[in-house]
């Protein structure tokens, strides 16, 4: 149990450090790189939580998709790191305000109360109907079942996420030279096949 | 022992970092967008904490759900940085300011 408790804190340290590094790192590739290190231990955290298909979901989605597109629109776009001290000090006041409030709610609340989960009687998957399979095929059992259409839901929210990013992103440029396919297929007639007898040659 | 709470306090804390953040960040969207992305984290953090200190198998499920939204969300809002700093030629904060707000 120690182990577990270690671990925990370890991934919760570096999640709390590599976050707090993402959003005060001037150089935003670095940002990113943090983002990257913050989800990996999140995928820890899943994993000591025993949600092992969430965690390398976590890592196959937003390490390999989500934060690889951050990098590369980060290192596309050039962005000049040209920004003042006080521009930053301007706004630190109520950022930390709003913050501080909110972490302080937060914890006093939640170091003050002790849930009692054992109260709660009304469970719509419960884990004892999936004893003796793992998780991942615990979630397909439940996720094909019950919540096909939200699984279906979502596939069409990502069709729409990739429609539009494509038609966002899509322009015409002039003076570009393409392959056109139709102009090439309508040389065939203008041009004769002739089987050439072999040591005769042909007249041009 | 792990108990509840103590993945509630990560959360919350990793929710603030994401909110302080948003607010802190006068540099350019990008930070932003992550920002965003370490808030639907800590959400996910909640959610999965639940499903295990519950016995319940729907908060994994939701959480999965959140994460489909969230990489259409990064999707579509780098394409939109990428068109709006191909148009202005800045993604700077302090220059987006067409609608005077």
């Amino acid at each position: 149990m120690t182990i577990s408790l270690l671990t925990f804190y370890l991934f919760s340290a570096v999640i709390l450090l590599s976050s707090l590094m993402v959003i005060s790192a001037k150089n935003p590739v670095h940002s990113v790189l943090f983002l990257i290190l913050s989800f990996l231990n999140a995928a820890g955290i899943f994993v000591i939580l025993h949600a092992e298909f969430l965690a390398m979901i976590l890592i196959i989605v937003y390490v390999g998709a989500v934060a690889v597109l951050f990098l590369f629109v980060v290192m596309m776009l050039d962005i000049k790191s040209s920004i003042s001290k006080e521009n930053i000090l301007q706004y630190m006041p109520i950022g930390l305000l709003v913050g501080l409030v909110f972490i302080a709610e937060l914890v006093i609340v939640l170091i003050n109360t002790k849930l009692d989960l054992t109260s709660i009687q009304i469970l719509s998957n419960p884990m004892s109907n999936f004893v003796g399979q793992s998780n991942t095929e615990a979630i397909g059992s439940v996720l094909y079942t019950n919540y096909i259409l939200y699984f279906q839901l979502s596939g069409i929210i990502l069709l729409v996420a990739m429609i539009g990013s494509i038609v966002l992103t899509l322009r015409e440029r002039e003076g570009v030279k393409r392959q056109i396919i139709s102009e090439q297929l309508e040389r065939r007639g203008k041009i004769d096949l002739v089987d050439v007898k072999s040591g005769e040659g042909i007249d041009v | 022992m792990l108990e509840l709470n103590q993945f509630l306090i990560l959360s919350a804390l990793l929710f603030a970092i994401g909110v302080i953040g948003i607010f802190l960040n006068r540099k350019n969207v990008i930070i932003i967008l992550m920002s965003i992305e370490i808030i639907l984290l800590s959400v996910n953090i909640n959610l999965v904490s639940f499903s295990y200190f519950l016995n319940d198998l729907t908060g994994q499920i939701f959480s999965l759900f959140v994460l489909t939204v969230a990489a259409a969300e990064a999707a579509i809002g780098l394409a939109i940085l990428v068109i709006y700093n191909r148009n202005a030629g800045s993604i700077e904060i302090e220059k987006i300011n067409a609608l005077k707000g």
